[in-house]
This record gives structure tokens, sequence and C-alpha cells, in this order.
């Protein structure tokens, strides 16, 4: 049973998605996850995923270097705020276009090879960009420190419209101080439209033929189409997402350091494409959410929070279990995500949307026979 | 002077000479078969034409310019498409996606970002697409993904993702291979029916039926030379054409 794909249920699905990030502080509250913090971060990487889909996901090309787009999405940003302004919109804006060009000519050369020469390559780009912020390039990250605001930083643009106050001041868009609540609507709107392009990208020619290129690069060739170029907007067009991603972590944070383009931080979203679903639209978003609340909750468990939740046990059972339970939790969480993410692998391949949907056709198949049954001649529509 | 003109073509694998001095000129409209046996040459021959080998020595010209030095997809958008021997389609996607791409790829050139028109509502290539499976008798299955045809529908839908680009030469390496007899007529009848379209097509094959009942010239390829050429009935009488199919050719 496949579901047509028309405008109608893109504009209703787009209609759905953006209810649902509007009122995440609602309902996240029940799972204690409503605080600005963490709804951030959901949206600030559901982005970094969803761009990263359209490179692995709709082209097949798995980059194991995103983050360091990420990066100097962030570090664009924080340099934004230090020589220009506060305002949030220029640093977006910067860091999207530094992001680009950068990934134009990270893709130029590592698309020259495709299938595991292409990761390798992009991987050994981001670490030699890691290692260049870490080290050679101090004087624009600051190296081991990372990059901050001071309060003798020039602020062109805002020194022309108000007075310099007494401590450094926090980034904002148009006044809005870019924290907390505002700080979430901010990245959740820009998630928005960054869902939005990515499902008219999705439903174009051009999406289709990023999935020709997934799907056969012989027959694109023998076709007349020139592939390079097409992978090249494809991961350019996902390393300006990441871009965007980084500038939002630092609208949100004011600062950036190098670990944020080490290779763990381009394996997460990885994971996260994975776990939610390769190549299908919600799928990034949903790993993102579902990794970003995983890190929070359980990093957070302690000892004395297992003890008090197993004190119902018998003393010496007590000990045995939080000592076990305790290795999946706290600093191990890593443990619990890797275990979820074996499991995902085996059994669902497809990601949690292929489960949503087996389990959405295996209601609506009972349902079909109940109706089939009940009205024998007829054939259920 | 032919669409087609291949002069002294050689081509070597390490020691082994696979292409010898070929020389090969193809009419306009007409239906141009190469046989031989295994290991002839036949396919590194077509390989030649269409970017994925570069002869050592020797010229491919096609309507006048040449062939050697440009990607596949410079020569396919000057006008040659190729079936494959092993059907090379677009296996994730539908059907009519699958002829719908190279439907693009003719009208917008190598490379096109529109990534904002949506697919489901392009209607004038949808049209065009559907018409051209209707053709090949895929029209019902447009919705289905192309990995799960049989064999001969592979085939068949590879064909119609040549077809609708409106080829000036059409290459066929081995159309009928694998298929039942009956499979193979209907794609005889197939190709047959397109001829009139007035596509030059150059034909690769094996059985002997399918070569009789299409070609309107025949060139004998055996150890990477052509032995003989000429017009059906010629060839079926030619001595030395037999000589290659029931023994080695010692020339």
């Amino acid at each position: 049973m496949t579901n047509k794909i028309t405008l109608r249920s893109d504009n209703m699905m787009m209609g759905l998605f953006a209810l649902a990030i509007l009122t995440m502080p609602i309902w996240l509250m029940p799972i204690g996850a409503s605080y600005p913090d963490l709804m951030q971060k959901f949206a600030i990487f559901g982005i970094f995923a969803i761009g990263f889909n359209i490179l692995f996901g709709l082209t097949g090309y798995l980059s194991f270097g995103h983050a360091a787009f990420l990066g100097v999405g962030s570090y664009t940003a924080v340099w934004s705020f230090k020589l220009l302004s506060m305002n949030v919109v220029p640093a977006v804006i910067f860091a999207v276009i530094v992001a680009g060009a950068f990934s134009f000519l990270i893709g130029f050369i590592s698309l020259r090879r495709s299938g595991i020469y292409f990761s390798i390559l992009t991987l050994a780009f981001a670490q030699m960009s890691y290692n260049l912020a870490y080290s050679v390039l101090t004087p624009i990250t600051n190296g081991e420190t990372g990059l901050q605001l001071a309060k003798s930083d020039p602020r062109v643009i805002d020194g022309l419209f108000v007075e310099a106050g007494a401590g450094i001041p926090s980034t904002n868009f148009f006044g809005i101080p870019m924290s907390g609540y505002s700080g979430f609507y901010f990245c959740a709107v820009l998630l928005i439209i960054g869902f939005y392009i990515s499902l008219r990208i999705t439903r174009s020619p051009f999406g289709m033929m990023l999935k020709a290129i997934k799907s056969n690069q012989n027959r694109m060739s023998y076709t007349g189409l020139n592939t390079r170029p097409y992978a090249l907007t494809a991961f350019v067009i996902s390393g300006m997402y990441a871009g965007l991603a980084g500038s939002l972590l630092a609208v949100t944070d004011p600062l950036a350091g190098a670990e944020r383009m080490q290779w763990t931080a381009s394996g997460e979203v990885v994971l996260m494409t994975i776990l939610g679903g390769v190549g299908t639209l919600l799928g990034p978003m949903l790993g993102a959410v579902i990794i970003k609340y995983f890190e929070n909750i359980f990093s957070a468990f302690n000892e004395t929070l297992l003890n008090n939740i197993f004190s119902f046990l018998p003393e010496g059972l007590q000990e045995v279990v939080v000592s076990v339970v305790g290795l999946f939790v706290g600093e191990g969480w890593h443990l619990t995500l890797g275990i979820l993410f074996m499991i995902i692998v085996i059994y669902l391949p497809g990601g949690l949307v292929e489960g949503a949907q087996r389990i959405r056709d295996f209601v609506g198949r009972k349902r079909q026979k109940k109706t089939s049954e009940a009205h024998q001649p007829q054939i259920a529509e | 002077m032919g669409i087609l003109q291949v002069q002294d073509v050689n081509k070597s694998f390490g020691g082994l000479k696979a292409l010898h001095n070929v020389n090969l000129d193809v009419e306009e409209g007409a239906v141009h078969a190469i046989i031989g046996p295994n290991g002839a040459g036949k396919s590194t021959l077509l390989n030649c034409f269409v970017g994925r080998l570069k002869p050592d020595t020797g010229s491919v010209m096609f309507n006048g310019t040449s062939l050697l030095g440009i990607a596949p997809h410079e020569i396919n958008q000057a006008g040659v498409a190729r079936v494959f021997q092993t059907p090379e389609i677009f296996g994730d996607l539908s059907l009519i996606e699958n002829v719908m791409i190279p439907t693009l790829a003719k009208r917008d050139g190598a490379y096109t970002v529109n990534a904002w028109g949506r697919v489901d509502q392009a209607a004038e290539i949808r049209e065009k697409a559907e018409h051209i499976l209707e053709d090949v008798g895929l029209v019902e299955k447009q919705e289905m993904h192309a990995n799960s045809l049989s064999r001969g529908d592979k085939r068949r839908l590879e064909l119609a993702m040549c077809l609708v680009q409106e080829p000036k030469l059409l290459l066929l390496d081995e159309p009928t291979a694998g298929m039942s007899r009956a499979d193979t007529n209907n794609t005889i009848d197939l190709l047959k029916r397109i001829g009139e379209r007035g596509i030059t097509k150059i034909v690769i094959e094996h059985d002997m039926h399918v070569v009789f009942s299409l070609a309107s010239k025949i060139s004998v390829l055996a150890q990477g030379t052509v032995i003989a050429e000429g017009a059906p009935e010629e060839i079926k009488g030619d001595p030395r054409v037999q000589e290659a199919y029931l023994g080695g050719a010692h020339l």
C-alpha cells in the first residue's frame, strides 16, 4: 500500500510539523524536556540532521566531516558578534555563507571519489580543520580556550546606534534577547523554514536527480546528466544547513570551541539520521530529538538517584542492580545509545520512521480485514 | 557518409589485443548488427562509442564530431543512447521517475537546479513519460519500484528510458540475452515498431533469429577484427563467418 504524495498531503505534513515544533514547550512538559536550553538543542540539531539528510539520505554520500561546517558556522557567528553587532541576523547570514563556501571547497575535492573513499576524505578534512582550529589558527579561533566575547570588542554597527553598556552585551534579535524561550522560538522558526526547504527539494526535479545519483550513477551519466555538480550542490546545501546550526549554537550561547568540529560530533549527526530514518523527511528531526533527550536525561542520572529509584529492593539486590544500571547512565549513557543504535540498525534499518510505518500498515491491514469480512462481496476501498 | 564512422580503432588490455584496426560505417536510419563469437570485442567496441573506454588509436566520429575524450553524459547529450547487457536502471525509483529523468535530461541539459518545482505537477514531462511507457507496455506498472520488475520488463524500461530522449543513435547490447522465446519475439516486435521512428540502431546480438529479423546490415567481428560485412543474405552464406562461429577463426 503506497500513500500517494500530493501537494495537499505535503502541506498538511508541513502544518503539523510547524504546530508540533511551536507547541514543544507544552507537550514536552510531561517528560521533563520543556526547558528552553534543551529545546534549543532539539531545534538546532534538527536543522543539522535535516541538512545532513539531503546529502546522505537523498544523494547517498556519507560524509563523516560535517561537524567542520558546524564549527565554521559557530566561529563565523561569534566573529560577527565581536566585530559587527550583537544582532543575530548578520551572524546567521554570514555563518551560512562562509560555511557554504567552505563546503564548496571540501566538497569539490572529496566528491572526486564516492563510497568509503569519499567518507574517509571528508573525515580527513574535518580532522584537519579541527587540528587547525586547535593550534595553528589560534589568532582566529583562540585555540584551546575557544572564541569568546570580550568587553573590548569593536562591534562597529552596534557602536553607531547605542552607547556601550557596563558589561558584555547579550545576543539579540532587534532588541529581543536570544536566551530562554525567545531563543528557542528563533531557532524553531528557522527549523521550520529549513524543514520546508528540504521538503521542497525532496519533491523537486532536483531532488529526483539526487535520488537517481544514489540509485545508479552509471545510468545517470549515460542518460546525459553530469553527476558531479549535482552531488556538489547537495553537499554545499547540507554544509549551509550545518553552518546555520553552528551559528545558532553561538546565538544561544555566544562562544565557539574547536571540539565542536571533532569527529564525534560528525558521528553524532550520522547516528541521528540513521536512528530516525535515512532519506525520510521527519526521521532526522526525530533522531536529533531522541539523541539529545537521552543525552540530557540519562547523563543526569547519578548513584544517589538510582539508589532512590531501586530503594524498594532488598539491600544486597539493590546494590547489584544499581551498579549494573549505573553503567548505562551518567557518564556511561553512550552505552545506552550504542545498544539502542544496534537494535535499530538490526531490526529497523529504515529507522524509527520505518517502525512507525510498519505499525500503521499493520493496523491498516487489520482494519481492512475487518471491513472486508463485514461486507463480503464488496472490495474494500 | 554514415552517421557513425569508426576508423582504424585499436584497443589493447595489457598484452591482449581486443580490437585490431576496426573500421565501421553506420548509415543513418540503418539497423546495423554486430555479431561474432564470445570475446570477439563486440562490447569493447560499444564501450568505445559511449566514453566508457578510450581506444589506443583511431577515431570515432558521430555526425561529424569526435566521440573520443569526452564524458559519457556529453556523448548522450549529442544524441547517443545505450541499452546495457544487464539493465542499468534507477532501481529505487518508480518506473515513471525512471523515464522522467531522461526526459528532463534531454530538455534541460546535463545540469539544472530546479529545486522548487514539484515532480508530481510537471504535467508535460509526466505525459511524455507515460506515453513512452505505454509504447513498451509498462504503463500500468508506472508507480512500482523498478527493482521489483522482471528482467524482461527491466530491459523494456531501459529501452523506454532511451527512446524518450529521441536519440539519433541507439546502441543495444544484447537486448534479448537471457529471455524466453516469447519475450524475445515481443522485444523484436517492439524494436521493429520503434524502427519506424527513424532512429539509427547498432545491435550486438548472439541470437541469429533476432539478428536476421532486424538487421539491414551486419558486421562480423572475430578476434578484434571485422572479417565480413554486408546485407544479411550475404553474411548468411559467407564461409568465413561460418568458420568463425564453428571454430577459431585463423586468419
